[in-house]
């Protein structure tokens, strides 16, 4: 299982990028925190969840 | 005011050794709206020596209801009107201004900073920002905001960090598209935070 912004999903084996579009996430908007480091944008593609990893998505709102 | 009064003034009020780091502490401060301009007001006050102020726009009479600008200032770069209030509260604070939009090809306009505040109103600027130093400049500290529109409580606004080096503050969903304007409080509120995350992160305490 994978922890993510405190639930625990089955999503081990997709990519980032892919949980991302697949959770409707505009991939604009989103930073990503991966085990305790913000995941750089270019390796959303690249990047499989894998069991027991903890993600945070953060997805910003406008006004400021 | 000389220099010495104002800073024997600031020391009296926190201590020497902290107003030593706020004075040799540099911060950078990306947009110069709600945000930005209420997060420079409480930097100055508080003495942080150098404040680097990022903004394209000019001040506009519909600004006025949140931002810390005055009649006086409409029509002025938002980055002149800023270096001029904070030079009648901290006339010794180190003010420097750059007048363009911050994009990822001009994220080198930071690289002398310690301390990066988003202060954008755009969700994808915010997220572009936060990103391109994370990737670029990992050894800086982020403090950025998210959610601060509407009339909803005080209370949902908080400070949250991600990874080791960045804070989001504001309660990470009124978004000003669909929750309604902006009021002076709520932005003040948020800008607040993202201040005191300043402050604690150059005082050493890094926990939320």
């Amino acid at each position: 299982m994978v922890k993510i912004n405190g639930e625990e999903l089955n999503v081990a084996g997709t990519t980032v990028a892919q949980y991302l579009i697949e959770s409707g996430y505009d991939t604009k908007r989103v930073a990503v925190e991966l085990n305790g480091d913000i995941l750089p944008k270019t390796q959303y593609e690249i990047t499989v969840i894998n069991d027991g990893d903890n993600i945070e998505v953060v997805s910003f709102v406008g006004g400021g | 005011m000389t220099k010495e009064e104002w800073y024997n003034a600031l020391a009296i009020r926190h201590g020497t050794d902290l107003q030593q780091k706020f004075s040799s502490a540099s911060v950078a401060l990306c947009g110069l709206g709600g945000l930005g301009s209420n997060v420079a007001v409480s930097l100055a006050r508080a003495g942080v020596g150098t404040l680097r102020l990022i903004d394209f726009d000019k001040v506009d009479i519909s600004n006025l209801h949140r931002q810390q600008y005055t009649v006086s200032q409409l029509g002025m770069y938002k980055t002149e009107a800023m270096r001029q209030t904070i030079s009648a509260i901290s006339p010794y604070c180190n003010v420097m201004t750059h007048t363009v939009r911050l994009t990822e090809n001009n994220l080198s306009l930071l690289s002398d900073c310690e301390i990066i505040c988003e202060c954008f109103d755009n969700a994808v600027c915010k997220a572009m920002l936060v990103n391109g130093i994370s990737e670029h400049y990992p050894e800086k500290y982020i403090v950025s905001a998210s959610g601060m529109s509407g009339l909803h409580s005080s209370n949902a606004i908080l400070t949250k960090k991600l990874g080791k080096r960045l804070y989001i503050c504001g309660d990470g969903t009124s978004d000003v598209n669909t929750d309604g304007t902006l009021f002076a409080p709520r932005v003040m509120l948020c800008a607040a935070h993202q201040a005191n995350a300043v402050l604690r992160i150059i005082a050493g305490k890094f926990e939320v």
